[in-house]
């Protein structure tokens, strides 16, 4: 690509027809693409830091919260309950968070500059792709703060240092394909406020009908069939394992196939929506 | 005709919303290198048509290509020859200047040292260095849209779609901008342009199309789409005031229609179809004794043109069509913001103002 500067005393314009063009996008100008519009993603949030509010606070109050008022209720005291919620909040906050991914979204699609991002020739996904790749400091944020403010109520994860590093990853890569979902939904949804609304819909049912707060065998046997089959169930018992013990099992498996299945159905449906979308 | 020489050439776009027809049948065609201006009032469909071209939006019939290639079959192509600066500037408003620009290069393969030379390279051509770091929300709309067409112009493309580059500025920044338009047209660049003001065509475009309820009533030269229109119109000073009754009759006798008066001015008006009739006008005027001050022979201003084939004044967003103002035609109309735009709708303008005015003294 030609770098000269615009001269105005010189014809510097190839003309159209004397440029070799491509039809396609190739893989490596795909990821290109979307670390630069990642970069973009990270400048914004610089910009206007008070978008981290919800992954600063909503992990410290979350955890203070769901300990205290479970804690007796389900593992007799505080201390004993830690091992079990830190893992399923860690997941519940982490993922709660992805929603954000998608509201966001709708709301920068409705700025002009999406219109140019349509006209130049780079990559159809990376627009999207570049806005949730971004979102992975928000993820990573919200797990930081969690952990710690588990180790500060007294949590000691038996995974030690790696375990407990393995487990976030794992969250943040889980969250960053199921915000797939709720990038479908910004991007077909018609006000950042229905986006909301859909998306807490989808991810309420999905968290909280799981294992991350009370054991299993507590609830009714129709319900247990379907906390079973919840991917955040698998999610939350590895991430469990990971981090309580540093044992590696088919429940990691698990969490990332599913995550793959969510990427592989909701980026192309975004995509093409997004692609849609006049 | 090769297709190599048309940057863009459309047939029959048609883009229908629900109910109505924004696009109805328009039919394009511009020549690599040239500037060409479609020209119409607000919801004629200039932006749709665009957006139809630049691939951002798919036409519901009809083909268009860019440099002979298809937008609906090779977008990825097209978007490679086309740069786009929307009504509103398409800029990310949270990012400063630097970063825009830097963000585009990036998207148009330029990386690091390229991209930071480059996007300084334009901030310095449109006159940001100083504002760079700064916020957008900062910036004032003549800045925007230069930064809207700077990143434009990252990828050095043959060919840009400006749609209504100068709506909503001032005239001194707009000046600037048609400085810009005709600078980028000396280095190669083909512009197609909307744009809602009758002079700024007629400034700035080789050829126009005029569009109206989203079909192209009229496609020629600045000069064809007067000339469509038919008289020319000859003004007559009088040195003397009370000769007026006197010349009225003779230049009536000589031409077969009554001019207009206005004896405050010494003033005639005719319609003329030959100009070479204007002599024997003169010459029947000095057998009667009238001695003239001065003398014009106007072709019909697009304001008149656009009258003519609309059958209505612009019918949309223009506020005082009736009274507008006695702005030299020279100049550009008075917009400093976009309520006060208005399209000139006066049916004639001061002689001594136009270029293309043929001017004899007596």
């Amino acid at each position: 690509m030609s770098t000269r500067t615009l001269d105005p005393t010189r014809p510097t314009i190839v003309p159209g027809a004397q440029r070799t063009l491509r039809n396609r996008v190739t893989p490596g100008q795909t990821v290109r693409d979307s670390l630069a519009m990642a970069r973009r993603g990270l400048i914004k949030v610089r910009r206007t830091p008070e978008q981290l509010f919800d992954v600063t606070l909503q992990p410290i109050i979350f955890t203070v919260m769901f300990t205290f008022l479970f804690g007796g209720a389900v593992a007799g005291d505080v201390a004993s309950y830690l091992p079990i919620v830190i893992p399923g909040i860690l997941v519940q906050t982490v993922i709660t968070t992805s929603v954000v991914t998608g509201v966001q979204l709708r709301e920068d699609m409705d700025k002009g500059v999406f219109d140019r991002f349509k006209s130049l020739p780079i990559a159809r996904i990376a627009p999207l792709a570049g806005a949730l790749l971004a979102d992975v400091l928000r993820y990573l944020i919200a797990t930081t703060i969690t952990i710690t403010m588990g180790l500060v109520m007294g949590w000691r994860p038996g995974g030690g240092f790696v375990g407990v590093a393995l487990a976030g990853l794992l969250v943040v890569v889980c969250a960053w394909s199921i915000s797939w979902i709720f990038a479908f939904f910004g991007v077909i949804a018609r006000s950042a406020s229905s986006v909301q609304g859909i998306s807490f819909m989808v991810l309420f049912p999905l968290t909280f009908l799981s294992n991350a707060f009370v054991s299993v065998d507590t609830l009714p046997s129709w319900l247990q069939g379907f906390v079973n089959v919840n991917p955040v169930s698998h999610l939350v018992t590895a991430v469990r394992e990971l981090a309580g013990s540093g044992t590696l099992t088919h429940e990691v498996g698990i969490a990332l196939l599913g995550s793959a299945v969510i990427v592989a159905v909701f980026a192309p449906l975004a995509v093409r929506a997004y692609m849609r979308k006049a | 005709m090769s297709s190599t020489d048309r940057a863009v050439e459309a047939h029959g776009l048609v883009k229908t919303f629900g109910s109505h027809r924004a696009v109805d049948g328009v039919d394009l065609s511009v020549r690599t290198g040239s500037v060409y201006g479609v020209l119409g009032p607000n919801g004629a469909g200039k932006t749709t048509t665009i957006r139809m071209l630049a691939t951002l939006l798919r036409p519901d019939a009809g083909s268009a290509t860019i440099f002979g290639h298809d937008v609906g079959r090779e977008p990825f192509v097209v978007r490679q020859l086309i740069g786009v600066t929307g009504q509103y500037a398409s800029v990310d408003e949270t990012l400063s200047a630097t970063e825009n620009l830097q963000l585009f290069c990036r998207l148009n393969g330029l990386h690091g040292a390229a991209a930071r030379r480059r996007s300084n390279d334009l901030l310095e051509e449109f006159d940001l260095t100083e504002a760079a770091t700064r916020p957008l929300k900062n910036f004032s709309g003549g800045m925007r849209r230069r930064l809207d067409l700077a990143a434009s112009l990252i990828a050095q493309p043959p060919l840009l779609f400006l749609d209504e580059p100068t709506t909503g500025l001032d005239p001194r920044t707009r000046a600037q901008m048609w400085a810009t338009i005709r600078r980028l047209v000396a280095t190669g660049s083909t512009v197609l342009l909307t744009t809602q003001y009758l002079e700024e065509a007629d400034q700035l475009a080789d050829r126009i199309a005029v569009i109206d309820h989203g079909r192209v009533v009229a496609e020629g030269t600045g000069d064809e789409l007067k000339a469509s229109v038919g008289a020319q119109s000859l003004q007559l000073t009088l040195v003397d005031a009370d000769d007026v009754t006197a010349a009225s009759r003779t230049v009536e006798q000589v031409l077969g229609t009554s001019p207009v008066a206005s004896p405050e001015a010494r003033r005639l008006t005719v319609p003329v179809d030959d100009a070479t009739r204007v002599t024997d006008v003169l010459t029947a005027l000095r057998a009667a004794a009238i001695d003239l001050a001065g003398l014009s022979l106007d072709k019909p201003t697009l304001d008149e043109v656009f009258l003519a084939l609309t059958g209505s004044p612009t019918d949309t967003d223009v506020t005082g069509t009736d009274d507008a103002g006695d702005v030299p035609a020279g100049d550009v109309p008075a917009a400093g913001s976009r309520t006060e735009t208005r399209i000139e709708t006066r049916t004639k303008t001061h002689p001594e103002t136009r270029s293309d005015t043929m001017e004899v003294s007596a």
